[in-house]
């Protein structure tokens, strides 16, 4: 039977095939399983930009503890990093660094913009050595506003950013 | 003021001459009580110096002034560190003052080491033209001022010689504009 | 025999050549920040010979928002809230010597109420900062209790503050003129218990931290400053106090009721890194025992804040105005020309003071103290960048 179904004229086709419902059967859950494992291990950059970054520390103190929805305060490299929490205001010389920053972190990586500063300029949109947002140098995924945003703010703000995680493809 | 005189030349009648500006209210309030420790600092560095150099202001309450030519800060200065016992600057800010013409770099001078002058803040100023605005550094007296006249020169343009570092501090390396604290520069949207 | 001597010679040349550049090639650049979990918001260039630091160049400027120049463009109440932003949470210090600025140039008298409560949120907020400071002084030398025990009762008095002014940390709470409001009811019980409760934790944190003898070798002797090069250099606040020198701004020029406050100055003679760590604890300990007295002798009730003309303005003229904050003296310079836009402010920070201090005392120290010197010398990068 199988004999019949199978020869050497159709075997690729079949193969084929047999990948598409493949895929189509896992694509899904597996999806979804290295969408489940990213949500869950956030490791933000220690980069810090400007005062927002005080917020940041309460965040992930014993009061807020933002290890609960799965960041995680690392100190590691760059290279394990899949989060820039830019946390407030982006100067002229800090800029070059953040976007080297960002384009050193391997692949998929996450930015929160954090604070009004880091959304429109804020406070200092009038001065002379800060850039107004910082969306004109790295793509921003969420918007964390306030100044300083409080820590309820910015976990609200990961949350989003894991529902997001969740309904993205993956790659 | 005219704008063509070089600073530095002729110090106090300069001092006295643009006194109209902005320090028209302190020299008023010299006429007020002057405290005896005060009084008897200002005198010490009068007596010292002379009026034709240094010009000394009683502001307020532990706070003097000191207004000298360029050419005369370095000596004033030792004697303030030597025989008064100024130990150290706290800050060194620069103002510019277009009308005159001219940018003032002050000196704010206190103490650790003497008890009494534990409250007083002796402001050590002087004036500089605006157009080409050299002082001579003050570092090699009060190691202190180091990174502050670095920063003086950066935000001013006031070229401190025989510092060695005038060289960019706070600004980004590719910062191309005027000095940001002269006050023909303008922020965004003002 | 000329020739020989002449090769000779040369070979010596070409040989002491050889060796200065493998001398240089020996030491090794290293760039500390500011990406960097040791480093804040700054960058040091440094060069190492082994394991020791040859070079230090400090490269601060990566969070200067030009605040000088912003406040030319604001009046005197305008310029509250931005001027608080370099060092948040050590607000209220950083605002209470400006508006000790403006009400000598435009000669307000605050009330005495006012007065106290100034002093009161001065004094909780300096418990703020000092935790934070701890906090990340903790982690960086590997300590991760010690960055979460005072990161918790950081928040306590976060709580007392909020309850107080209405923000966590940016509390934009003093004004030229006094306070922005009264305390409310019952802060002065809450207040107490919280001093009381934190006093005990106090005794905590130097069994678990500072009596550490991990932290003890980490910290001991390293990085003296001796009491003539911190005058020489300038330093100011902790720093100051650990090399021997009892200077505290409350004391030495007391500002508003300081003068009637009863205090000790808190000085250690080492001048080490454990000095240096050990001196703004010492400080939370006596911080305590000032909001006690000045919860105590408080008037009961009164004015706490003299209204304003809006747009207030004095005759022109100058006044340098310094407060004791967290990091020790806080200066503000401001001069006026009579319009209600100050002409010139300039803040003279003790960030910015005890960065001099850093290539001193990193130069010689070997790498591995790096963070211990660092961190000790109370430094906030965004403060002093301004
Ligand atoms: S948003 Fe506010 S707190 Fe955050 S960096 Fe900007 S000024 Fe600072």
């Amino acid at each position: 039977m199988i004999k019949d179904l199978v020869n050497p004229s159709n075997f690729n086709l079949l193969v084929g095939k047999l990948g598409d419902v493949l895929t189509r059967a896992l694509d899904q859950p597996l999806g979804y399983a290295i969408n489940w494992g990213r949500i869950w291990s956030l490791w933000p950059v220690h980069l810090e930009t400007a005062c927002c970054s005080v917020e940041f520390g309460a965040a992930s103190g014993p009061r807020y503890d933002v290890e609960r929805f799965g960041i995680i305060e690392a100190f590691g490299s760059l290279r394990q990093c899949d989060l820039i929490v830019v946390q407030g205001t982006v100067t002229r010389k800090m800029a070059p660094r953040l976007r080297m920053v960002y384009d050193q972190m391997p692949d998929p990586k996450y930015v929160i913009a954090m604070g009004a500063c880091a959304i429109t300029g804020g406070l200092y949109i009038d001065s002379y050595n800060v850039l107004p947002g910082i969306d004109g140098i790295i793509p921003v995924d969420v918007y964390v506003p306030g100044c300083p945003p409080r820590p309820e703010t910015l976990i609200q703000g990961t949350m989003l950013l894991q529902e997001k995680i969740k309904r993205s493809k993956i790659r | 003021m005219s704008s063509d005189q070089p600073a530095g030349q002729n110090g106090s009648e300069q001092k006295k001459a643009e006194s109209n500006h902005i320090q028209t209210s302190i020299s008023k309030k010299d006429e007020a009580i002057i405290p005896e420790f005060e009084g008897d600092l200002i005198n010490k560095i009068v007596s010292r110096f002379g009026d034709k150099i240094v010009q000394v202001i009683y502001i307020r309450p532990g706070r003097s002034k000191i207004l000298v030519p360029p050419n005369e800060i370095l000596q004033v200065a030792s004697f303030v560190r030597d025989t008064l016992g100024f130990d150290h600057a706290e800050s060194v800010s620069g103002t510019d003052y277009p009308k005159d013409n001219q940018i003032e770099v002050i000196y704010h001078l206190g103490s650790y080491s003497v008890d009494k002058l534990a409250s007083q803040v002796l402001a050590l100023s002087t004036r500089t033209d605006r157009n080409d605005s050299r002082l001579p550094t003050l570092i090699n007296i009060f190691k202190s001022a180091e990174y502050h006249e670095r920063e003086t020169f950066e935000m001013l343009g006031v070229y401190f010689e025989g510092h060695p570092r005038n060289e960019r501090f706070l600004l980004p390396e590719d910062w191309a504009d005027i000095p940001p604290l002269r006050k023909e520069f303008r922020i965004k949207g003002r | 025999m000329d020739n020989l001597e002449q090769k000779f010679n040369e070979t010596i040349k070409m040989g002491l050549e050889i060796v200065k550049e493998t001398q240089e090639d020996r030491l090794m650049t290293l760039s500390v920040g500011p990406q960097h979990p040791g480093s804040g918001h700054f960058r040091f260039t440094i060069k190492v010979d082994g394991d020791y630091i040859v070079f230090c160049d400090p490269d601060p400027g990566y969070v200067h928002r030009g605040e000088e120049k912003m406040s030319e463009y604001r009046n005197f109440i305008q310029n509250i809230p931005h001027l608080e932003r370099p060092i948040i949470h050590d607000s209220t210090n950083i605002t209470y010597s400006y508006s000790l600025a403006v009400e000598e140039l435009a000669n307000i008298q605050v009330p005495l109420r006012g007065q106290y409560i100034r002093a009161l949120a001065s004094e909780l907020n300096r418990q703020v900062y000092t935790l934070y400071w701890l906090a990340i002084y903790g982690i960086f030398l590997g300590h991760s209790t010690m960055f979460m025990w005072p990161m918790g009762d950081r928040e306590l008095f976060i709580d007392l503050l909020e309850a107080l002014t209405g923000a966590r940390v940016t509390h934009a709470f003093n004004i030229p003129g006094g306070v922005r409001n009264d305390i409310p009811e019952g802060f002065k019980d809450r207040c107490l218990r919280q001093v009381a409760y934190f006093e005990k934790r106090l005794v905590e944190y130097e069994d678990i931290f500072y009596n550490n003898p991990l932290f003890r070798q980490r910290t001991e002797g390293v990085g003296i400053l001796t009491k003539e090069d911190a005058v020489k250099l300038g330093v100011t606040g902790s720093v100051l106090r650990a090399s021997g020198i009892p200077f505290d701004v409350r004391k030495a020029e007391p500002y508003d009721i300081y003068s009637e406050i009863d205090f000790k100055v808190q000085y250690m003679k080492t001048g080490d890194s454990y000095a240096r760590s050990m001196v703004p604890f010492l400080d939370m300990k006596e911080s305590c025992q000032i909001i006690r007295e000045l919860l105590d002798k408080m008037p009961k009730s009164g004015e706490v804040r003299t209204k304003l003309q809006p747009n207030p303005k004095g005759p022109p003229g100058e006044s340098y105005k310094r407060v004791e904050s967290g990091r020790g003296a806080l200066g503000y310079y401001i001069v006026s020309d009579g319009t209600p836009k100050p002409y010139r402010v300039k803040i003279s920070v003790g960030s910015f003071r005890n960065m001099l201090a850093l290539p001193f005392l990193l130069i010689g120290s070997k790498l591995a103290d790096m963070p211990s010197i660092y961190w000790s010398l109370n430094y906030w990068p965004v403060e002093a960048d301004r």
